[in-house]
């Protein structure tokens, strides 16, 4: 398993491998939105909760396609299934891998854009807790649209329509966290929601993930 | 006792619906109509809200429809999961549009309702967010439906779907009551004081409600016949091909 | 230690290809299974390596005992041969990847990316992937597409040692591998017929 997300990493951060893609998208949102919404900081700290947080999940989104179609069209999807390994073990390390090259750099530049944003101090420490408790459920159900596609010659539009209304409570108590914190209230609830939400999806997706790979490849 | 099941092979499904159809449908034109003509022509005004309220009797049917639909849709993917009948696959993917349909009567009725009540066509209250949300369900659901060729192939994967589907959205039902405390009032036939609906209302609309499901049943009857029948084609072209 | 198939019928996309097939190979032996174009060969063997349920019959092997491997070899344009191959060892649990390296002449190509390598070169890694599984059933399926006469020989003795040794194999293929003790299974026979219309069978009106 280790193999598998040394791998992973390693075509990830190589050339081609897209790593960064998600980053930069990332980045340019958030210079976007000022320039669209404009420059007042009242109104911009009121909105940068949820602009970092559809952020982060719309730069999540750009890179779910190459979790499985990339090992489907090379043939390494099927002797991964006939290999002494269960797939559910392979579609929770593809997912841990697409988390750790995508949602924990969002995390790490998370306070530079809030920083753009003029998000109020009291609430960095939010922004950050609340992604790092929340990316990773944006990769493991990430990881099971991508399963569900990954045999589709066009699958990437779709993978978009079918993966976000699945991102919505986590895009809610997500960015309830960071507003909550923002204005001083207290956060326990939404945090413990995103918190449960994260790890109910990691602990089921993953099978569901692998029934409808094994139904793709079969 | 025949059991249940027999109606899972697509032939007896076949025979069955053949009279069956046609009396589910003129079964719903009739209820539907008499629900929505006592509703609209001899029901009195509400005190409050005027002759605007008579649009309840469109309004609530479909919201209900719009949910039963997907309960349906998912018992119907539970049942193709589990037991292998091709028409309950079948008839999940033929309800879907129908919810989907209702879905977006619901959304427009109240819209239509909302603009002169409470003075604005949307407002992002819990109700009316969920059920967008439940609309965008729906959209992928058919359209994971419409992107895959081989069918049994997409029964399964849009039956998976459907169940890990059903999972978020009553988690973004639940989100979104508690990002918003909404305009909308209570369910409608809420046994809670004061907003209580009369009996002047109540008996047209459970009418409507009853011919609503009527046509519900009867186009996933019809729907699934269609598709019984597309099915029927493919595999006689297969055939052909094979020969 | 035994590959026994009896009265496998398989289907691609719904539509039923095969049916009735049975064989039995004991250690050492090779199978080849020949038949035209789309008679169901590539999608016997998937069934064969459990990738999809077969629609009757049933498949006996030993636990943990197949390597499959497919038109597609799986290899990843930027990792090099080694990191392509330790990967698939480190999964297996096998040991080194050196042996393989050596015995597909393939130690001169070792560092190179797999991006660089021809397309027979990229053959040779394929298989060589095989003897890193230490798996003693290889279930193969063209393996010699895009080989030189030169490779296909290598191959050749790959195999021979792997039959030696108490393997088993069994393929799809057209060109000879030189391997005369191989067995033959022609798969025409055992195309499968559809069912009688009126037969009765439960979703009939299906098929």
């Amino acid at each position: 398993m280790r193999a598998l997300l040394i791998r992973d990493l390693r075509l990830a951060l190589r050339a081609g491998g897209g790593f960064g893609l998600g980053l930069a998208f990332f980045l340019i949102l958030a210079v976007l939105v000022p320039l669209g919404v404009g420059p007042e900081p009242g109104t911009l700290a009121l909105i940068a909760p949820g602009v970092l947080w559809v952020g982060a999940l719309l730069a999540c989104l750009l890179s779910l396609d190459r979790i499985f179609a990339l090992d489907f069209e090379d043939g390494s999807l099927d002797l991964l299934a006939t290999a002494p390994v269960p797939l559910e073990a392979v579609v929770a390390v593809k997912a841990l891998a697409h988390w750790i090259t995508t949602g924990l750099p969002l995390v790490l530049v998370s306070p530079v854009l809030g920083l753009l944003l003029f998000l109020p101090a009291e609430a960095y420490g939010w922004l950050i807790l609340s992604l790092l408790l929340g990316t990773p459920a944006l990769s493991v159900i990430g990881g099971f649209g991508a399963a569900l596609t990954v045999g589709l010659k066009r699958g990437g539009l779709l993978l978009s329509l079918l993966v976000l209304p699945l991102y919505i409570p986590t895009l809610v108590f997500g960015a309830e966290v960071v507003s909550r914190g923002a204005q001083g209230l207290s956060v326990g609830t939404p945090l413990a929601l995103l918190a449960g939400i994260t790890m109910g999806a990691a602990a089921i997706l993953p099978f569901a993930a692998a029934l409808v790979l094994r139904i793709n490849l079969r | 006792m025949a059991s249940i099941w027999e109606y899972a092979n697509p032939l007896k499904f076949m025979r069955t619906t053949d009279w069956l159809l046609p009396v589910v449908a003129w079964l719903a034109v009739v209820v539907t109509a008499v629900g929505l003509i006592w509703g609209f022509f001899f029901t009195p005004d509400d005190f409050r809200q005027g002759s605007t309220v008579k649009i309840i009797f469109l309004h609530v049917p479909s919201a209900l429809m719009a949910i039963n639909a997907w309960i349906m849709m998912l018992v119907a993917s539970l049942i193709w999961l589990v037991r292998r009948h091709h028409v309950s696959a079948l008839a999940a993917k033929a309800a879907a549009p129908v919810g989907l349909v209702m879905t977006l009567i619901g959304l427009i009725t109240g819209a239509v309702w909302g603009q002169p009540m409470w003075g604005t066509w949307w407002a992002w209250d819990p109700r009316l967010t969920s059920f967008l949300i439940l609309f965008l369900f729906y959209l992928g659901y058919l359209a994971l439906w419409g992107a895959i060729d081989d069918p049994d192939t997409a029964a399964d994967l849009t039956a998976v779907l459907c169940l890990v589907g059903s999972v978020f959205a009553l988690l973004s039902r639940y989100a979104a009551f508690f990002w918003s405390q909404g305009l909308h009032q209570g369910a409608s036939l809420s046994l809670a004081p004061g907003t209580r609906v009369d009996w002047a209302y109540k008996a047209p609309l459970y009418i409507s409600m009853t011919g609503f499901g009527l046509i519900f049943l009867a186009l996933v009857l019809a729907g699934t016949r269609t598709e019984i029948r597309a099915r029927r084609m493919k595999a006689l072209a297969a055939r052909e091909r094979m020969a | 230690m035994a590959l026994v198939a009896r009265g496998l019928a398989v289907a691609r996309g719904g539509v039923p290809l095969l049916e009735g097939v049975g064989f039995a190979l004991e250690a050492g032996q090779a199978l080849v299974l020949r038949g035209p174009n789309g008679c169901g060969k590539t999608t016997l063997l998937r069934v064969m390596a459990g990738l999809q349920p077969a629609l009757a019959g049933e498949v006996t092997a030993p636990p943990d005992a197949i390597a499959y491997a497919a038109h597609a070899d799986g290899i990843k344009a930027t990792l090099s041969v080694t990191e392509n191959l330790r990967f698939w060892s480190d999964i297996y649990g096998s040991g080194g990847v050196d042996a393989a390296l050596e015995r597909m002449n393939l130690r001169a190509l070792a560092g190179r990316a797999a991006q660089n390598l021809s397309a027979g070169q990229k053959r040779r890694l394929g298989l060589a992937r095989l003897l890193v599984t230490g798996r003693p059933i290889w279930v193969l399926d063209e393996p010699t597409v895009s080989l030189d006469a030169d490779s296909v020989a290598l191959f050749g003795e790959v195999m021979r040692a792997h039959l030696a040794g108490g393997g088993m194999a069994l393929m799809a293929t057209h060109i000879d591998l030189g391997l005369p003790e191989a067995l033959v299974l022609d798969l025409r026979p055992f195309k499968a017929r559809l069912p009688e219309p009126g037969s009765g069978g439960f979703d009939e009106a299906f098929l």
